[in-house]
């Protein structure tokens, strides 16, 4: 895995092939805010980062979708009410942590609870954490349970689904039979999205990891003719490594993967380096951190 | 064209060679002799994208291969070797082992500088000279590489590069005054070889074809012994003597790892060498061209289903596009001729002892590969396998520490590791008072010292 990741890592994307993936990587972003020390406030800015990204340049591309905790759906869904009803189809989603984000160590009655009232305040996607523990201790089938159970939670009244995303931080699981097996058992119980991490524990994503899990939905894609979607999340910090996945997106599970309903960066400081180097390339020059606005 | 050396030209080689062994190289100690060659390893380090970009245009491979998989070994060669210099006594030959003399060097196209290090660092360090003939249409890199010995300011006639065909390389293997002839390249030209050498002092070592067999059982982690498997074979275009161009699946998995491999095989880029981004790079040669053409006709003929992948070929020079035959029985000429080309043959078997018996039959014997998720299995396997280099979920790596040679007509003697230096050694045995051996009675500081190595070729000329 590595073998291949390092050698996916040496294509070489320059001048317009860069342009574009540039631009790509935005459209693949869930702008991530999930702190202790996250308000209403930070939500607010943050959506408006998601909608124009670079205020400098109103050709930037939105962001995918706007991820955040349970509690703070509402505020998004408020701050994105006015573009969203504008966009026609062309939305921001809103995502939403749930099942007692980033430790998983909850009932399974609290999880769905959790999941259901994102759901009911409006979030799109709801990014649910495995039990690790019950993984790792060999409790495959109450894994396979719960994520089919949390999937439940994720109907709304009039029948449709919020988008499952399913993390099975990899970085705890560790090695790639765990995190081969991990992969297959969520898709089985109903995932639209494997994830890689929640952040929160180091290493997060890895593109060796993200690789095997291109493969296994590829795999899936092959058999069934269905396509989950892949997010790895954490730990993606530059334009460069983010470039390095869409590589591996497009050599191992195909272009189409290309998509935000494939393939997503979880990431929060990925923005303002792309941005970074949109502008040098639109340029000619590097600007500096002042000419990126903070969140 | 590149100039043809004649009768002339290789006797003065020899000639120097012969002079440079007998008044300096072989009386320099070993930690000299290692001082050399460290300044030949970091100069080729330091010159690494010039001589990656001249491997490119010469050969045809993909600017990828020569810059991240040739220069870095051609250096790793280098120190490699140039560590050993000094440590001649525990090569396992006894006390003092001593150099041959002149050595005839001959290489083949397929790695043009990557076989010259194989050959050029174990003979130095051992305390030989060199007389080297790269092949007719890959010379380029070991011309770069003379200029590389000229500023490491080596004493002149150590390393004698000398140009030309098939007859200058028989004129340098037929010399009298040549100890030992070391060649890498065909099995046909080998047995010429022998033959030339058969009834003179000379030693002789010999690094020829193969028909490597990839084994893959159904516990492999396929996507992986994909990986492998195009690496096995698709790797420079195939012109490896050690590439698995026989494919033994097991029956159960074949139709899965066709479809993978398929799917693999198309995401590969033909093209241009020197893009960045080529995975495919040409072929060779107009001859070489043909020889794979003749031989994947053949193929159809014999009632092989052929494969090929559905890309463009650029309209001028010589491409192949990655090919895979299936349904190959072990009577088909393409799963018994070495092919030098990207030409994969598949092979079924059903057993671990069928997969042996298959993987064993054939008149080489260089190299194997075994894909298994189990340990023992491979153990087992590789136990009764008959080919001096076995890889086990892996293929083509190299490493200057480790020995590769091969088993029946891919050859005999080793080139790496400390089996590498057999071949440019002989024990001595010593009865009697004295102190042991007589080298080391030129120091490095009689010769000239080094000059400042050129950083920048371009900033030189400017100023």
């Amino acid at each position: 895995m590595e073998q291949r990741a390092a050698a996916l890592s040496t294509r070489s994307i320059k001048t317009s092939s860069k342009v574009l993936a540039l631009d790509k990587i935005i459209e693949l972003i869930d702008l991530t805010t999930l702190e202790g020390a996250d308000t209403p406030g930070k939500v607010r800015s943050l959506a408006t980062k998601a909608i124009q990204p670079d205020p400098s340049d109103r050709g930037t591309p939105h962001v995918a979708a706007l991820c955040v905790y349970g509690d703070m759906v509402p505020y998004a869904v408020d701050a994105l009410r006015d573009f969203n009803r504008s966009r026609n189809g062309d939305a921001i989603q809103i995502a939403a942590v749930a099942t007692a984000f980033p430790s998983g160590r909850a009932s399974l009655e609290v999880k769905c609870a959790d999941t259901a009232e994102a759901v009911a305040a409006g979030a799109d996607e709801i990014d649910m954490v495995i039990d690790r523990g019950a993984f790792l201790s060999g409790r495959h089938e109450e894994v396979f349970e719960q994520i089919r159970t949390v999937k439940e939670a994720c109907q709304r009244p009039d029948g449709s689904y919020a988008h499952l995303k399913v993390i099975l931080e990899t970085g705890e699981l560790s090695t790639y039979d765990n995190v081969h097996k991990a992969s297959w058992l969520a898709i089985l119980a109903g995932a639209d999205f494997i994830k890689t991490s929640t952040g929160k524990v180091v290493p997060a994503a890895t593109l060796p990891m993200t690789l095997l899990m291109l493969e296994v939905v590829r795999d899936w894609y092959r058999l069934t003719s269905k396509r989950v979607g892949v997010k790895p999340a954490g730990g993606i910090r530059s334009s460069k490594d983010a470039i390095r996945y869409l590589v591996a997106v497009a050599e191992t599970a195909g272009e189409a993967w290309l998509h935000p309903s494939l393939f997503r960066f979880g990431a929060s400081s990925l923005l303002d380096d792309v941005l970074l180097q949109r502008q040098r390339m639109k340029t000619g020059h590097y600007s500096g951190p002042d000419y990126v606005t903070i969140d | 064209m590149i100039a043809c050396a004649d009768e002339k030209d290789v006797d003065a080689a020899v000639a120097a060679a012969r002079r440079a062994y007998e008044t300096v190289w072989s009386k320099l100690s070993g930690t000299d002799r290692g001082k050399y060659l460290f300044r030949i390893a970091r100069l080729i380090q330091e010159r690494s994208r010039e001589l990656a970009v001249a491997e490119s245009l010469d050969n045809g491979k993909p600017i990828k291969e020569s810059r991240d998989v040739d220069l870095p070994l051609v250096a790793a060669w280098f120190f490699y070797y140039a560590g050993w210099a000094d440590k001649l006594d525990h090569a396992g030959l006894g006390l003092d082992p001593q150099p041959l003399g002149v050595t005839a060097q001959v290489i083949p196209w397929n790695f043009p500088l990557l076989m010259l290090a194989w050959k050029i660092a174990p003979a130095l360090t051992a305390g030989n000279t060199v007389v080297l003939k790269p092949a007719e249409s890959t010379s380029l890199t070991a011309l770069l590489f003379a200029e590389i010995v000229q500023q490491a300011d080596l004493p002149p006639g150590v390393i004698n590069i000398i140009t030309g065909g098939g007859d200058t390389g028989r004129l340098l293997v037929q010399h009298p005054d040549v100890n030992k002839v070391a060649f890498t390249g065909s099995t046909v030209v080998g047995r010429e070889i022998a033959r030339a050498v058969a009834g003179t002092q000379k030693k002789l070592t010999l690094e020829l074809g193969g028909k490597g067999a990839n084994i893959v059982f159904d516990d492999a982690p396929l996507d992986q012994a994909i990986e492998g498997i195009v690496n096995g074979i698709f790797f420079n275009q195939g012109h490896v003597c050690c590439a698995g161009s026989r494919l033994l699946v097991q029956e159960g998995i074949h139709d899965d790892v066709i479809e993978r491999l398929k799917h693999r095989l198309s995401t590969l880029r033909l093209g241009d060498p020197l893009d960045k981004n080529t995975d495919i790079g040409a072929i060779n040669s107009a001859k070489q061209l043909a020889r794979i053409e003749a031989l994947s006709s053949a193929g159809e003929a014999e009632g092989a289903v052929r494969w090929s992948v559905p890309c463009r070929l650029p309209p001028k020079g010589y491409w192949f596009p990655p090919t895979l035959f299936t349904g190959v029985s072990t009577h088909h000429a393409i799963a018994r001729e070495e092919i030098f080309g990207p030409v994969l043959s598949v092979l079924t078997f059903r057993t671990p002892e069928e997969a042996i018996a298959k993987a064993n039959n054939t008149p080489y014997g260089l190299s194997a590969g075994i894909w298994s998720d189990k340990g023992s299995r491979i153990l087992a396997v590789a136990d009764k396998l008959r080919a001096g280099v076995i890889w086990a979920n892996t293929f083509n790596r190299f490493d200057p520490a480790s020995p590769f040679g091969g088993y029946k007509e891919s050859g005999y003697g080793r080139e790496g590791g400390r089996h590498g230096l057999l071949a440019y050694l002989q024990p001595r045995t010593w009865t009697g008072d004295g102190p042991v051996g007589q080298r080391g009675t030129v120091k490095m500081s009689s010769v000239k010292p080094v000059k400042p190595v050129e950083r920048s070729r371009k900033a030189a000329r400017k100023a």
